[in-house]
């Protein structure tokens, strides 16, 4: 009986700088985090660009040397038994490496080889996985020809050639327009159903709260939360956000004045954001005192907010 | 020894299954050029160029026809140049970030597997232009039957040790104007030093010793020496030590540059 629990990923003060050592003009990208990833799960990392993900992404992969601290996956040391590991991985890269010189079906075909499969074996998963895709259709096509959305599901589909127990997906849907987007986001959770566990990077909050079950923050090459979306939005906010936006010579004034209405203010460029229980109770407390918003919008909480109390910047900079 | 246990093993089989698959598409082609690349020489040069210069009967030619004399030359360095080209371009392509040594490097393959295989393609490569241009060669009549065999391993150990510090060194190129600027530069004036087209003692004695230090002219004359039956022990030891090392240091420095390029 598989433990459910078990254990996939393990890391120990992880940590990555690049530059030779004792340079000091090196930059540490992954300074020193922990996490663990478990069977069956869809983990994420959430973070602003140049939070670290993507070198954590790689390490992961084993196609990147840790630097310092332990990464074990299933049951192996990345650095040890990197091509034992990758054999049981499937990765989906932010810049995809499908090849333009090959069909669809073909990038399938050869990228399979690579895990020593059979020509054979090849020829009936392909079919199956692009069915699972959706790209059936395209299959003896030239790469040229589809469009961002397809060739990120041509990538998913490389990935899962060689039926790996964990994906990798680093910004999977970025670049995506919504309708893409959402056919992934179903695509991957159909993969979740079926057992596959799930580690991915983002920097999408609505990606991260409708696929992952847990998550870490990334931020400057830290973790600095972990826990279930749910977990995160009631730990670090209020229950809801009121955004108020005003005219560009008022926003001062205006700003001062809502000083104290709200347990949480955040003053982003182009919106004043007050954390609070009941949004409109604080609106009606921000007229009282006089302020004249140009809109007003009372929200739930998101993971944004989450990130923006955590790290006092957006997600999207 | 381990290196060479690697070299054989099937990861590195893989990478050349890579290139083999993408060369089902070319492979007439680069054929039809194999082919027809001997033919325009062995006209222009042995019915054209090669009867006004066998009409001065130069003592520099030792007896043989001009054609005869350039035939191997033209092989070893046209193998030199393809070798150089094949591993130069190709690898600066495939190392960048959405190339194919990048989507092998997250497969069970390591950089030194990537590297083996894509010799390994060279090599085959190498080998087919070679057997085709000796072919037509031997038709012509300007090479001998048995010692054409012997020709062709020559082609092939120069490709090699061509093909493996180029690729050393692409790996780590990142814009292709470098690659230009190289052989230009570097790979063309060989010629100027190799006794492709006039036997090098035609050179002032200072130049016949930057002929020695250059790598094509080892492998010119020991193409020809071979092709003509003029070879000595010594000789033969002496080139094919130069390209040998050629070989070991270029495949030392790739598996490091090929490593650092692809576990960043």
């Amino acid at each position: 009986m598989t433990d459910s629990s078990t254990v996939l990923i393990d890391a120990r003060g992880l940590t990555k700088v690049y530059g030779k050592p004792g340079d000091k003009t090196g930059f540490t990208a992954v300074d020193g985090i922990d996490f663990q990833v478990r069977r069956g799960e869809a983990f994420g990392v959430l973070g602003a660009n140049g939070a670290g993900k993507s070198s954590t992404m790689r390490m992961i992969a084993c196609v990147s040397p840790a630097t310092a601290g332990s990464l074990r996956i299933l049951g192996y040391d990345s650095g040890a038994d990197g091509a034992k590991i990758r054999a049981r991985l499937g990765v989906v890269p932010q810049d995809d490496t499908i090849d333009t010189e090959l069909t669809v079906r073909e990038n399938l075909l050869i990228y399979g080889r690579y895990f020593g499969l059979s020509w054979k074996v090849l020829r009936e998963r392909s079919t199956r996985l692009l069915e699972f895709t959706r790209l059936s259709e395209k299959a003896e096509d030239a790469v040229a020809t589809l469009s961002g959305g397809m060739r990120r599901r041509l990538t998913i589909a490389r990935a899962l050639i060689n039926e790996p127990e964990i994906v990798l997906l680093d910004e999977p849907t970025t670049g995506l327009d919504p309708q893409a987007r959402h056919l992934l986001w179903e695509r991957l959770f159909q993969l979740k159903q079926e057992g596959v566990t799930l580690l991915l990077t983002t920097h999408y909050m609505d990606e991260a709260e409708q696929l992952c079950d847990r998550l870490v923050v990334m931020d400057a090459g830290k973790i600095v939360a972990e826990g279930t979306p749910a977990e995160l939005i009631a730990r670090y906010t209020l229950r809801e956000v009121l955004e108020l936006r005003f005219a560009p010579g008022e926003r001062q004034i205006m700003t001062d004045k809502c000083r104290g209405l709200a347990e949480r203010m955040e003053e982003l460029p182009d919106r004043l954001l007050l954390s609070t229980d009941n949004g409109e109770e604080t609106l009606s407390a921000v007229h009282r005192q006089g302020v004249q918003p140009l809109t007003a919008l009372v929200r739930r909480s998101s993971l944004e907010d989450v990130f923006l109390t955590l790290t006092g910047r957006s997600l999207l900079d | 020894m381990d290196t060479l246990a690697r070299a054989f093993s099937a990861p590195a089989f893989r990478e050349l299954g890579y290139w083999l698959f993408r060369y089902r598409r070319t492979w007439r082609g680069s054929i039809v050029i194999s082919i027809g690349n001997p033919l325009l020489f062995l006209t222009a040069l042995g019915l054209g160029l090669g009867t006004l210069v066998d009409r001065e009967n130069s003592a520099y030619l030792h007896g043989h026809s001009y054609l005869t004399f350039i035939l191997p030359g033209i092989l070893i360095a046209g193998v030199m140049q393809t070798a150089f080209l094949e591993a130069s371009g190709p690898v600066m392509q495939s190392a960048l970030p959405r190339g194919s040594y990048r989507a092998a490097a997250s497969t069970p393959l390591e950089p030194t597997g990537i590297l083996y295989g894509h010799l390994m393609y060279w090599t085959l490569r190498a080998t087919q232009n070679a057997v085709l241009f000796t072919c037509v060669s031997l038709l012509f009549g300007t090479v001998d039957p048995a010692r054409a065999p012997l020709l062709v391993l020559v082609a092939v150990l120069v490709a090699i040790a061509f093909a493996a510090p180029a690729a050393a060194w692409a790996v780590t190129v990142t814009r292709p104007s470098q690659i230009n600027a190289m052989f230009r530069f570097v790979v063309l004036p060989l010629y100027m030093f190799s006794g492709t087209f006039f036997p090098i003692e035609q050179l002032p004695v200072p130049l016949q010793w930057v002929a020695w230090a250059t790598p094509l002219w080892h492998g010119v004359d020991l193409g020809r020496t071979v092709a003509l039956g003029t070879a000595t022990p010594y000789g033969v030891l002496i080139h094919i030590g130069y390209l040998s090392v050629m070989v070991a240091v270029g495949l030392h420095v790739a598996r490091r540059t090929y490593r650092r390029k692809l576990y960043v």
